[in-house]
């Protein structure tokens, strides 16, 4: 199993080292083939949503669609994008990434209007996973700063799902004390708890899970239960926090890419089909949490009741959230200089 | 007609084609593409430039670059030229095997080397389990940077110094302790200065080769600002916010010190072939 893993890891390094060179991978753009540029834990999830797509596709229209897949660190992906690589759509951990694209004019500054729930067709949410029997009895997020607590979250810098993880504790805590400065200090105790920061999610699953760091492991939700499936419920096991972020990685069209390609209609009809009830469902397989309500209902079970607050509620919006926090100079540089 | 002339000492011939060829290669493979670097910190103006690359999380980054990577050429020169000896003066059954081995980091992607020292090293691996338990941490620590950069640059020292070791017949050695030479006179007065070019040259591929060194640095580093972040993880780390004139910035810093590096060096190794002779 773990022999697996490390396998599934090296063909996924070479993939995020092969994507990063704009043009290598392949251009293959007609007009019956779509590029899907994603972040790194939906592989399993778009395998199976493209599969139900092109038979949904093939039923209604008669035509034969072919939907290519690249995942990778959320921010490389974006800048592969900006760089030449020819998505037709993004679907990326956040909106902060796609702000970028659309930043260098591939798309519109107001594409997150453009679909419904603020072009979010799945939400997730940051859980922790312990080792099995939880002997540190970590519970809540104040349990993370206890001396001896050892917490493996990725490099907020590098990885998108390392910036959910410090938004969700950081707004944890102001909304617990209404003070930014009580923040602050909870986050700076936190990452003093943090022995390595990966630069991407699965990096620090690896860290976790296979090297045996750590008594905690913030993650994404999804991501948590592949960990339960990969490893074996036998040796770890998730805590739903009692609050935690709405996370919301959003979807969108690359404009100058589909009008290039003729492929806006196919494009477009691949991001709505996201929201129809058969792709929800496939979502919530994929431990995402569906924004239909009948299918969140039908796997209520793999999702526990968390008090959730949005990114808007306390940070205003991502392109503020990323000012303050993670560009240089910002509270992530400042906790880490004396 | 004088020109014509000076032409025609050359001993070879078509030195203008080939010449013409060799800044073609260097430009289009070397300097084309590096030149991107100074374009794109040109925009930034020299009040950013500054200081983008002398905040103290970069400072600390350069720091920890430059001192593991200097460990680990020192390290390597010394077991390369042991491993090379053995290599050219012993024969053994395996030898070819165990020569093909030393190419191996070559070969291999650098991002599995590390993922296999990451492994190795942590806490429940192989080495890592009873290292622990003597107190010891290598992973996420500039140690285990050290020990990454150490099977990387290790093949560099190692092919630089067997031909020259080849060359060198055993017959001067013989001939040194037939003239009386301790073992130790003969290594160090007779052997090494013939050897010091090259374990020079080595070494310090081995040095621009451990700056550079970013995927198998990265699965064992730990990553840490102040502590652990090597320079080419905050020029990737610039880029994934964006901020490609600060990546930029950065990557100028290295490749300027780098490069005056490679140019010291071949300085070095001209006065000592001079001071040799």
């Amino acid at each position: 199993m773990s022999f697996e893993w490390t396998k599934k890891i090296t063909l996924f390094a070479s993939l995020v080292l092969a994507s990063g060179l704009p043009g290598s991978v392949a251009e293959a753009a007609g007009s019956t083939t779509l590029l899907n540029v994603s972040y790194d834990p939906t592989r399993e999830l778009y395998q199976s949503e493209n599969a139900a797509f092109t038979q949904y596709w093939q039923k209604k229209t008669g035509q034969t669609v072919k939907i290519d897949q690249s995942h990778g660190g959320s921010g490389k992906q974006a800048r592969a994008v900006i760089d030449g690589l020819e998505a037709d759509v993004v679907t990326l951990a956040l909106a902060y990434d796609i702000d970028a694209i659309s930043d260098s004019k591939l798309l519109p500054a107001n594409w997150q209007q453009r679909l419904a729930n603020n072009s979010t067709p799945y939400t997730s949410t940051i859980v922790f996973v312990v080792r099995k029997g939880n002997p540190k009895q970590i519970k809540n997020w104040d349990d993370l700063v206890k001396p001896g607590v050892s917490v493996i979250t990725p490099n907020p810098k590098t990885s998108g799902g390392a910036r959910w993880n410090y938004l969700a504790a950081w707004g944890y805590k102001q909304k617990q004390t209404g003070s930014a400065a009580q923040a602050k200090n909870f986050i700076k105790a936190l990452y003093k708890n943090v022995p390595v920061l990966d630069t991407g999610a699965r990096g620090s699953t690896l860290t976790f899970a296979q090297r045996g760091l750590g008594d905690v492991l913030l993650a994404w939700e999804n991501e948590a239960h592949l960990i339960l499936k990969e490893f074996g419920t036998d040796q770890f096991e998730i805590i739903a926090p009692p609050v935690s972020i709405l996370a919301e990685p959003p979807v969108a069209i690359v404009d100058k890419n589909v009008d290039k390609h003729g492929t806006r209609k196919l494009a477009e009809a691949y991001l709505n089909f996201l929201y129809t009830p058969e792709a929800q469902e496939i979502i919530a397989k994929n431990s995402y949490r569906p924004r239909n309500p009948a299918a969140l209902k039908k796997y209520a079970a793999n999702f526990p009741k968390i008090k959730l607050f949005t990114l808007g509620e306390v940070f205003g919006n991502w392109r503020s959230a990323q000012k303050t926090h993670f560009n240089d100079g910002g509270v992530f540089d400042q906790i880490y200089t004396p | 007609m004088a020109f014509f002339q000076r032409k025609r000492r050359n001993i070879l011939p078509g030195f203008g084609l080939s010449m013409g060829y060799t800044v073609f290669y260097l430009s289009a493979i070397v300097i084309v593409p590096l030149s991107m670097v100074f374009i794109n910190t040109i925009p930034m103006g020299w009040e950013p430039f500054f200081s983008a690359v002398t905040t103290p999380r970069v400072l600390a980054s350069y720091r920890v670059s430059f001192s593991t990577a200097l460990f680990a050429a020192v390290f390597d020169a010394v077991a390369g030229l042991l491993t090379a000896w053995v290599l050219v003066r012993y024969r053994f059954p395996g030898k070819q095997f165990l020569d093909a081995l030393v190419d191996l980091p070559f070969a291999l992607p650098t991002a599995v080397a590390g993922i296999c020292f990451a492994t190795l090293y942590s806490p429940v691996g192989w080495l890592g389990k009873s290292l622990t338990s003597w107190g010891l941490t290598i992973i996420n620590t500039p140690t285990g940077i050290i020990i990454a950069l150490i099977f990387i640059g290790f093949p560099f020292v190692v092919r630089t110094i067997q031909p020259v070791l080849e060359e060198l017949e055993p017959e001067i050695e013989e001939a040194a302790h037939c003239l009386g030479a301790t073992r130790l006179q003969t290594f160090s007065k007779i052997l090494l200065p013939h050897l010091f070019p090259a374990l020079l040259t080595g070494a310090t591929l081995a040095f621009a080769r451990g700056i550079g060194e970013y995927g198998s640095v990265i699965f064992i580093a730990g990553n840490l600002p102040m502590k652990t972040e090597i320079a080419p993880l905050m020029i990737m780390s610039k880029l994934d916010q964006f901020d490609y004139n600060g990546a930029s910035a950065v990557a100028l810093v290295l490749l300027l010190i780098s490069f005056s590096m490679l140019l010291l060096l071949n300085a070095v190794q001209e006065w000592q072939q001079k001071e040799y002779r």
